[in-house]
Formats: structure tokens, C-alpha cells, sequence
């Protein structure tokens, strides 16, 4: 499933490109996602098995950065307390645009486990950041993850530059914390 | 050690009416002890060359519920040398009367300058259940954030509409 550009780039054909700017930059953004560094609880287990040798994420130009201001997605790999939602929100607003959140596991996509009793836990990650990608299982497999990137770099593929600015979607969902 | 003879150790010293209280009902064994008295019998359990308890494995604490009214810190002691074991229990009026409570919360004496190690197991059921410990050198909280509304394992907790702006349910 190799897009227009790759194909072109990699026979060697032709001289001259034709592309549209949306085009190419979709394409350099869904080829280098960087995703933040970070995991919350059992979830992130996984995601560190992903990206290693096993799975081996960099092999789709995945990688993942040590600080917010160079990443381009996070992922929310476990459970999202209370405690831990003001730091999640802070560093999300630290993340420059274009960014995208993937929500990986129950816990982080709806509260999964503590759905009825946790007193502890935001029942699901997107009360606090918009997210772009659920990843369900408890916790998901490595498959599932990457799975997740794929269906995220799809979703790139098609962005349109005409689109509402991506912040949009975090200011209405401040305003609607704020009438709470 | 056996559960009796330690029994009759600790009476031998603290006196028949100490209020201790022994309960073998069960396959573990326990030693019901009057609030008041848990840091001196605690010390004198550590300090004592027959039993020697160097190792506070395990603290516990309990709500009964409003109906029954009582809640419970459980002490689980080892002693690495001899091998032997000890739970204690203390029993405390969950509403105490007005004299003896820290802010509307139930009190017992903290065991912190016995064991180190009751430093935060002290803290997480302060955090957690609502016990005062007296003489802890820092009871805050201890896995909740510090602005945090009340003691979530308590039997008749109720969740927070919010927190931060964030819907709890």
C-alpha cells in the first residue's frame, strides 16, 4: 500500500515530479510520525515492544522523541488518572501542529476496567484531548498498535488543507470543560 | 513463638488489664489492643530480646461501614530472626467523641518511630481510608493528589461530580 509518491521515488522513474502541496505534505507527515516518549501504565509494555526489534515501528518511520516539542503523536498507552490528566493535557499543549493522539487500550479509550468504581480514573482520554485513533484491547497486541498507525497514516493520506485548523477541536472541548 | 505464647508474654508484662484481647477464631490468629497502647506494646514487641518483631510487614486498614461504626488498622508483624509472626489489630470508633478526633477524622497513635517502614503505609491509609495518625512527622497524602475531596475507600464515599473541570462519571 505504497502512495503515489513513494512509487515514483523509489523506481527512479522520471525527472520531473507532479505532486500537489497537500499531497507532499501529507505524505512527509504520515512517513515520520514521532510519537512522544511516554507510557502510563501495563499498555506502554506493549508499546515498548512495538517499537522494538520484534516489531520493529521504525521500519514505517516511527520513532519515538524524548520531548513534546519534537513529537507528532501520543500515544495514551494505559490508564489516565486524575492525577496524571493535568500533566497529559499540559503536555499535549506543548506539541506543536500538526498533532495527533492515538488512545491506546480500554482504559485510556473509555476507563475500561474501572468504568464503575474508578474513583480515580477520567473515563476515557478523549474528556481531555481530542484523539484521532482508538486502539481497543486490554492491552492491545503490538499488531494492534501498528494496526492503529496504519489506519492514523490513512487518515493523514486524506487530510485536506482546507480543513478547520486541528486546534479547533481542543478549544471546543475546553469550552465545553469550561460550562462543566 | 507460638500465638499463645506470645500472648502470655505480652500479658506477663503489660498487666492482665491491659485490654488486650486475643481472637483465635480464625487460622490467623490476632491480638485485638486498645488505641492508646499501640506504640508502647509495638516498641516493646521490637525491643524485647524473646521476640525481637523487626519487621512491620504489613499495615491494614479497614472501614466497617456506618452501620457498624468501627474501623480497623491491622498490624502485621515478623520477626526475621526467630521466625515468628504476630498480627495486632486496633479497633476505633469511626465518629470518635469531639476530644479525640484530627478534623472529623478517627485517630490512632502512629507506630512511624518503631518501624520506619509504617512511614507510608501510614500515609496511604490516611490517604485512602481517613485515619489520623498521631505523631506521623508528614502524613499527607500519599497516591492521591494533595487537593483531593475525601477518602474513597471509605464504605460511604461518594465520587466527585468534578475534578479540575473533568466529569468523574
Amino acid at each position: 500500500m505504497s502512495g503515489l509518491l513513494d512509487q515514483r521515488f523509489k523506481s527512479g522513474e522520471g525527472g520531473v515530479l507532479l505532486t500537489t502541496a497537500e499531497d507532499l505534505l501529507n505524505w512527509g507527515r504520515l512517513s515520520s510520525l514521532w510519537p512522544m516518549g511516554f507510557g502510563l501504565a501495563c499498555c506502554a509494555i506493549e508499546m515498548m515492544q512495538t517499537f522494538a526489534s520484534g516489531y520493529d515501528l521504525e521500519r514505517f518511520g516511527i520513532f519515538p522523541r524524548p520531548s513534546p516539542r519534537q513529537s507528532d503523536v501520543m500515544i495514551v498507552s494505559g490508564t489516565v488518572t486524575f492525577k496524571m490528566a493535568d500533566r497529559i493535557r499540559r503536555l499535549y499543549e506543548q506539541m506543536a501542529e500538526p498533532r495527533y493522539v492515538i488512545s491506546m487500550g480500554s482504559c485510556s479509550n473509555c476507563g475500561g476496567p474501572y468504568w464503575q468504581h474508578g474513583y480515580h480514573v477520567v473515563k476515557g482520554v478523549d474528556r481531555i484531548i481530542p484523539v484521532d485513533v482508538y486502539v481497543p484491547g486490554c492491552p492491545p497486541r503490538p499488531e494492534a498498535l501498528i494496526g492503529g498507525f496504519l489506519k492514523l497514516q490513512e487518515k493523514i493520506r486524506n487530510a485536506r488543507l482546507t480543513e478547520e485548523p486541528a486546534p479547533t477541536a481542543l478549544l471546543a472541548m475546553e469550552a465545553a470543560v469550561e460550562e462543566v | 513463638m507460638t500465638f499463645a505464647e506470645l500472648t502470655n508474654v505480652l500479658t506477663a508484662h503489660f498487666g492482665a488489664d491491659a485490654g488486650l484481647e486475643a481472637n483465635t477464631q480464625n487460622p490467623q490468629p490476632y491480638l485485638i489492643v486498645p488505641a492508646k497502647r499501640i506504640t508502647d506494646i509495638c516498641r516493646f514487641l521490637r525491643n524485647d530480646e524473646r521476640l525481637f518483631f523487626d519487621f512491620l510487614a504489613c499495615m491494614t486498614g479497614i472501614d466497617n461501614g456506618p452501620q457498624a461504626g468501627t474501623m480497623e488498622v491491622v498490624y502485621h508483624l515478623t520477626s526475621i530472626p526467630y521466625e515468628h509472626d504476630l498480627t495486632l489489630k486496633v479497633i476505633i470508633p469511626r465518629t470518635p467523641a469531639d476530644e479525640s478526633t484530627h478534623e472529623g477524622l478517627p485517630v490512632v497513635p502512629s507506630v512511624t518511630a518503631v518501624w520506619r517502614t509504617a512511614d507510608w503505609h501510614e500515609r496511604e491509609i490516611y490517604d485512602l481510608v481517613g485515619i489520623y495518625f498521631e505523631g506521623h512527622h508528614d502524613l499527607r497524602r500519599i497516591l492521591l493528589p494533595t487537593d483531593w475531596v475525601g477518602h474513597p475507600l471509605r464504605k460511604d464515599y461518594k465520587d466527585l461530580d468534578t475534578y479540575h473541570g473533568i466529569k468523574v462519571n
